[in-house]
């Protein structure tokens, strides 16, 4: 936790920015150019005119900064060991697939498997993310990966989710509105997700309960949702003012017993 | 042999990965060339594999707009002049010739392509639609022999598809120089089925096309369901069934696009029993009537015939499909980038849920669901870091 607002609040004064202009130009080649500049000690990355180039800031494995102008192709921060990238638009699918470390900042909305498999950093998206966000998160001994959603999410959200942190803050919903999120937390196994407002619970997965939240929980979020406003430039207050509810599975192996008779 | 499996050299292992999709309407009816389509497709080159690709355009033919435009594909000069005597036998062509293309590096096999503008004549048979006679005349010529074909029937629009990348085929049908009010594209990673010029997309009856990423696991079910109302398959893939379906519940049974997507893209039985009475009976109704056209397995599909577009997911949304809205201009791709690339001022862009049918019509504004916001841009000055 204390590692991930180090990250976001670390001055960044007097670097020089790298401008790679991607117009027209595959990923590949892209991506090249990249490793190239941060093997030479870039430190501060601005990548122009990105319309659909994937796989960005995938090998870099150095905590440099990249801002993205345009729309980024999938699996943006894929495998990210390291990096701090802003995405000034939205983002499509598969961002931060298996992510090892770093933050992905997203100024617009995702698209589906946000995290998918994600390990460890932090993901924050301003509005609304697609399916299955958060599916196959893990976490093991120190490494806890967060994902704070601003908007809502569609559904098969947490699917199969077995570690880390998953927060939902609905700022766009309408008081009192239901969050359109259905089979949330199917085969859910491990970690936890937090949303503010209410859930349909008409059509939750089938793994796991949800519950108020205990004083630790209530830190927990906290702790996130105020890292999340400091890298959104967003007041923290009005962030959770809504009620939160916790999801949890209700078992640890939720198929332990399907063949056992 | 059939001229896909005798004569398919491309090297296409299974492979895997998604096929492409982009289309657009300018819901005014103003029409635009080929170079939006072109580009937004080309941007997508990642999702095919240059074994197959093609384009679908509404408007383009204003000249012959009365007159079925045959689009035809001939693996010899033979099987083509052979073809021709038999659509004369039928049809009072009144004009006829090759379909313009240009030579293009990378772009092999491709077969004799010619077009006819033609009107159906002679006795029909009692109750039958002049469209449902043309539907009887393309399954007779694409069931009679396996070295000819007519891929594309509709009146002032036309198919012009083949084997390469999208910007190969778009090249070799010089597609940049029709101008239509609605297009659509889709570039092939196939993974079932061979790649070869029939196989590529869209695929189409009368003015239907389809372009479709995905796998239909129902195809056997859906197909025997088609051979029941007198469509036969011929192309070797499955997404030549749903334009055939399209044609089935959306012309002949006259469902609007709504109802044909509760049809191919039912909710699931549980949902269905939390809806509204009304709701539930017609759900129910469509299940009950259509259950061997649903559409089962991982699909995003964006089906077009004239004056209308209507995109398409399957109901847990296995393959991608964003949406975006210029004013009188519906963008369907499966990439949100591809539309920012082709509409920097797009208004709307949001991703619906699956099974969610978007539908485009000419003369009508497209509207976005109520609670996407229109896009405003990032003010970087705005943001408290960097």
């Amino acid at each position: 936790m204390d590692r991930i607002l180090d990250q976001v609040t670390r001055p960044q004064a007097a670097i020089t920015e790298t401008v790679v202009d991607c117009l027209g130009r595959h990923y590949r080649e892209v991506n090249q150019e990249l490793r190239r500049l941060v093997d030479d000690g870039a430190h501060r990355l601005r990548l122009t005119h990105v319309a659909g180039q994937r796989y960005l800031g995938t090998n870099l494995q150095r905590p440099v900064q990249i801002t993205i102008e345009g729309v980024p192709g999938n699996d943006l921060g894929a495998f990210m060991d390291g990096p701090r990238i802003r995405v000034l638009d939205d983002a499509q699918d598969g961002c931060g697939n298996t992510m090892n470390s770093g933050v992905l900042v997203i100024h617009g909305s995702a698209g589906d498997i946000l995290g998918h498999s994600m390990r460890g950093g932090a993901i924050y998206v301003r509005d609304d993310v697609g399916y299955r966000v958060g599916i196959h998160m893990k976490e093991y001994g120190d490494t806890l990966p967060v994902i704070v959603i601003g908007g809502t999410a569609q559904h098969f959200l947490g699917e199969y989710m077995a570690g880390g942190v998953l927060i939902v803050l609905g700022r766009r919903l309408p008081p009192g509105a239901m969050h359109p999120s259905r089979y949330i937390g199917a085969g859910m196994h491990g970690g936890v997700i937090y949303m503010a407002g209410k859930v349909n619970e008409t059509f939750l997965g089938k793994e796991v309960a949800v519950t108020a939240l205990s004083d630790v929980d209530r830190e927990t979020v906290e702790g996130h949702v105020a890292a999340y406003a400091q890298a959104m430039g967003m007041d923290l207050e009005p962030l959770l003012a809504r009620p939160f509810v916790k999801i949890y599975p209700k078992t640890a192996r939720p198929y332990g017993r399907l063949y056992a008779y | 042999m059939s001229w896909a499996s005798t004569e398919n050299r491309y090297g296409d292992d299974k492979v895997f990965d998604a096929c492409g999709l982009f289309g657009f309407m300018d819901t005014s009816g103003a029409l635009h060339d080929g170079e939006a389509i072109v580009r937004g497709m080309s941007t997508m080159k990642e999702r095919g594999n240059g074994l197959g690709s093609g384009y679908a355009a509404y408007g383009i033919y204003p000249d012959f707009a009365d007159l079925y435009a045959l689009h035809v594909m001939c693996r010899s000069e033979a099987a083509r002049r052979d073809l021709e005597l038999r659509l004369r036998q039928g049809w009072t062509i009144a004009h006829d010739e090759p379909i313009p293309h240009r030579e293009v590096a990378g772009v092999l096999d491709a077969p004799i392509l010619r077009r006819y503008f033609a009107t159906p004549r002679g006795e029909r048979e009692p109750g039958l639609s002049e469209e449902d006679h043309v539907v009887r005349q393309v399954m007779a010529i694409n069931t009679e022999r396996d070295d000819a074909f007519i891929y594309s029937s509709g009146k002032n629009m036309g198919i012009f598809k083949g084997v390469g990348h999208p910007d190969q085929i778009a090249e070799y049908y010089r597609v940049d120089e029709y101008r239509g009010y609605l297009w659509t594209a889709h570039n092939r990673f196939p993974t079932n089925t061979p790649g070869w010029w029939g196989g590529a997309h869209p695929f189409g009856l009368l003015d239907w096309t389809v372009v479709h990423n995905g796998e239909i696991s129902s195809y056997g079910t859906n197909r025997r369901y088609m051979e029941a109302h007198g469509y036969q398959c011929t192309m070797q893939t499955d997404t030549e069934v749903i334009a055939y379906a399209a044609d089935l519940v959306m012309r002949r049974h006259r469902l609007s696009p709504r109802v044909a997507a509760l049809v191919f893209a039912s909710p699931l039985w549980d949902e269905i029993a939390h809806l509204s009475p009304d709701q539930q009976q017609l759900c129910r109704a469509v299940r009950q009537t259509y259950g061997p056209l649903l559409l089962n397995g991982p699909f995003t599909v964006i089906i077009a015939r004239e004056g209308e577009m209507l995109g398409l997911g399957d109901r847990i949304r296995l393959r991608p499909l964003a949406v975006g809205i210029k004013d009188d201009l519906l963008y369907i791709s499966s990439e949100l980038s591809a539309i920012h690339l082709v509409q920097p001022d797009i208004q709307y862009t949001w991703t619906p849920e699956g099974g969610q049918a978007i539908v485009g019509r000419l003369g009508q504004r497209p509207q976005p669901p109520a609670h996407v916001q229109r896009r405003e841009p990032v003010l970087e000055s705005e943001l408290s870091y960097g």
